[in-house]
């Protein structure tokens, strides 16, 4: 009885609250307001197409760039969110957004590129809560396991070098709590009798595990890179010749000739999917709609792929991208099988619920301070 | 009566510095500790202001914050002896060897890397400490072993003390300069030795200067966070780096008054003993 009472409140509230969001939604996208305040991963915001944004809508682009998801959820907050329009959050962070009340929700009918997603991404549960849409997936990638060819000739193909003392001082790995499920992913395969099945759901004898393993590796580490740019740099001046890397950096590098390679290893990846944002406190609305619009067209999509090393969402973006680099499309699988994408495991907010029903999974301060036990 | 009227004026004279210190020095404070008790939803990241001493009883249980207090005390101490070595000789010579033109070309040496900003100075460092950096050249070329000091805690103890020893050096050249001529002339003809002399007169007169310049480099080090950033490596965090990823990454502002609380009281019980030697004498 009590059970179904609770039910009863939970349905009729949510459909309130899906109701009262449903009013709020735009129903058009007006004039730009001549401004947009945009927080964005490192490269998200350039130039190439920001330039004939703002000239096509009269926006002018005002840019923030983070290098963790902490610290664009720590950015956005500041001045209780009304210090920016649009945020590029990937999926650790997004649920932390909604849950906040610091993004709102969008009317995907004033997108019309939403059509043309991915179908895994037209409503992935890391934005898109009951039904309702706080934002439009962007694109997406995986973690990738980067080196440098001249130091290390033969090719690896398993997580365990960034845990092998054959490459002690010579390692580098992001400087975020996400970290540990790269670690938790690797060790799903090398320590089943653990029993992790999803690398963001950790009970406390699997975060010990964990711990445990990423201790080990701490005197092998060089740098935990909090940038992209500062991993460039370990790389380039040879501090560094292994690690955990974006594709971006991978690019980066072979454009400045530092002879580097990645790939995906056998265990599997960890990845981000990004969604563009809306803050509950825009400022500018109708530019961020606009700026929304913008990026998500088959060319930008396109442009930032290549740029980034990722992977659009929107389908119509393959035939673009082979226009500007002849096989792109296939190389940043943006022709992805479904078969592919369930391949990488994608970043969200680990929270107390696990998948399975119990409530014995560490949520994320927990992970934050497990992270801080790792550095020391 | 005129008495009475002397007070007010008094008071009315002193009412807006201490009014300012009060709202914008101690009131800041306050807020300070008084965030250390509150805690963060860990879903939302809404601060909530409910009491609680979760926040110390972490720091007390979970060893990583000892580990990191004690690494970031340690790395002061051993820049503050460090800079007090390498100051004395500099400074003795400009105190008491050189003629004043002299001693204003030296002095502004000392001063000149002041004027570039901090960040490329650390910078400069990465370039020379680097795997491939200025020094592993000029060992190569000098046919002797590489060392990679880079991203460790070698590399923080020496930009900590290169960055800091104009501080050192400043207080101990005036506290130097202060010793009259005749102290040390009076020991020699009494029969000292030159060592004698620095020993019992010199060294002795100059302990308030570098009293005074350790409060500098021990308490500027102790809540550095930046060089630890760029030339630090694995297990080189330093309180400050924690409480920077407290508040500016992960927005748990509680938590990081809390662990910032020991950096006020470290520092304050340094002030007192720095009192003890005079530091605070010559102002």
């Amino acid at each position: 009885m009590k059970g179904f009472s609770a039910l009863l409140l939970a349905t009729c509230c949510t459909a309130m609250m899906a109701q009262a969001q449903a009013a709020d939604l735009p129903t058009s996208v007006g004039k730009g307001e001549g401004d947009l305040n945009v927080v964005a991963w490192e490269g998200y915001a350039d130039d190439v197409w920001v330039k004939p944004f703002e000239q096509q809508s009269g926006c002018k682009v005002h840019r923030k760039y983070v290098g963790s998801s902490d610290e664009m959820v720590a950015l956005t907050r500041m001045g209780g969110g009304k210090g920016f329009d649009v945020v590029s959050a990937s999926g650790d962070a997004a649920l932390r957004l909604i849950f906040g009340k610091n993004v709102q929700p969008v009317n995907i009918s004033l997108i019309p590129a939403y059509g043309d997603l991915m179908p895994e991404l037209k409503e992935p549960s890391f934005n898109t809560v009951k039904g309702v849409h706080y934002g439009i997936s962007y694109e997406w990638g995986p973690n990738v396991l980067m080196w440098n060819t001249k130091t290390i000739t033969t090719a690896p193909t398993s997580w365990s070098v960034i845990y092998d003392k054959a490459h002690a001082g010579v390692i580098t790995v992001p400087d975020n709590p996400i970290q540990i499920a790269d670690a938790a992913l690797y060790l799903s395969h090398t320590k089943p009798e653990l029993g992790i099945t999803d690398p963001y759901e950790l009970t406390q004898p699997q975060m010990d595990a964990v711990v445990s393993l990423l201790k080990e590796q701490r005197p092998l580490v060089k740098k935990y890179w909090a940038l992209a740019s500062d991993e460039v740099d370990l790389f380039k001046s040879g501090d560094a010749q292994v690690g955990a890397a974006w594709p971006y950096q991978a690019n980066t590098l072979r454009a400045a000739n530092v002879p580097v390679q990645d790939t995906i290893p056998t265990e599997g990846a960890t990845g981000w999917a990004d969604t563009w944002m809306i803050s509950t406190h825009a400022e500018h609305p109708n530019c961020a709609y606009l700026w929304i619009n913008h990026v998500m067209t088959p060319k930008v999509q396109a442009q930032q792929a290549l740029s980034f090393g990722e992977t659009p969402a929107n389908t119509k973006a393959c035939a673009e991208m082979d226009t500007m680099q002849p096989g792109s499309c296939k190389q940043y699988h943006a022709d992805a099988s479904a078969a592919y994408f369930s391949t990488i495991k994608f970043w969200k907010t680990p929270v107390k619920q696990c998948g399975n029903g119990q409530n014995n999974c560490l949520d994320y301060a927990a992970w934050q301070r497990a992270w801080q036990q790792v550095k020391q | 009566m005129t008495g009475g009227r002397k007070l007010l004026g008094h008071a009315a004279l002193l009412l807006p510095p201490f009014g300012w210190l009060t709202v914008f020095y101690l009131g800041s404070l306050f807020a300070l500790l008084l965030s250390a008790f509150w805690q963060v939803d860990s879903m939302s990241g809404e601060i909530l202001h409910e009491w609680t001493l979760d926040n110390f009883r972490i720091l007390v249980t979970d060893s990583t914050y000892r580990v990191i207090a004690e690494r970031t005390i340690g790395i002061a101490v051993l820049v503050t002896i460090t800079d007090i070595i390498l100051a004395w000789p500099l400074a003795y010579v400009i105190a008491r060897k050189v003629g004043p033109r002299m001693k204003l070309v030296l002095l502004v040496l000392v001063a000149l890397p002041l004027w570039s900003s901090m960040l490329a100075r650390i910078y400069s460092w990465r370039l020379i400490l680097g795997h491939d950096g200025v020094l592993n050249w000029f060992l190569r070329t000098a046919g002797l072993p590489e060392q990679s000091f880079a991203f460790t805690n070698v590399a923080l103890w020496i930009v900590f003390t290169y960055l800091w020893l104009p501080f050192m050096l400043m207080p101990l050249v005036s506290a130097l300069e202060r010793i009259p001529a005749s102290l040390p002339d009076a020991a020699g003809d009494m029969g000292a030795t030159p060592f004698q002399t620095f020993r019992t007169v010199i060294f002795p007169l100059a302990i308030p200067g570098m009293a005074a310049g350790s409060v500098f480099t021990f308490a500027v080090t102790l809540g550095e966070y930046v060089t630890p950033m760029l030339v630090g490596g694995a297990g080189s965090e330093f309180i400050g780096n924690v409480v920077y990823s407290n508040v500016g990454v992960s927005g748990n502002i509680p938590f990081a008054a809390a662990y910032s609380m020991i950096l006020l009281v470290v520092v304050a019980a340094y002030m007192l003993l720095a009192r003890q030697f005079g530091a605070f004498d010559g102002a």
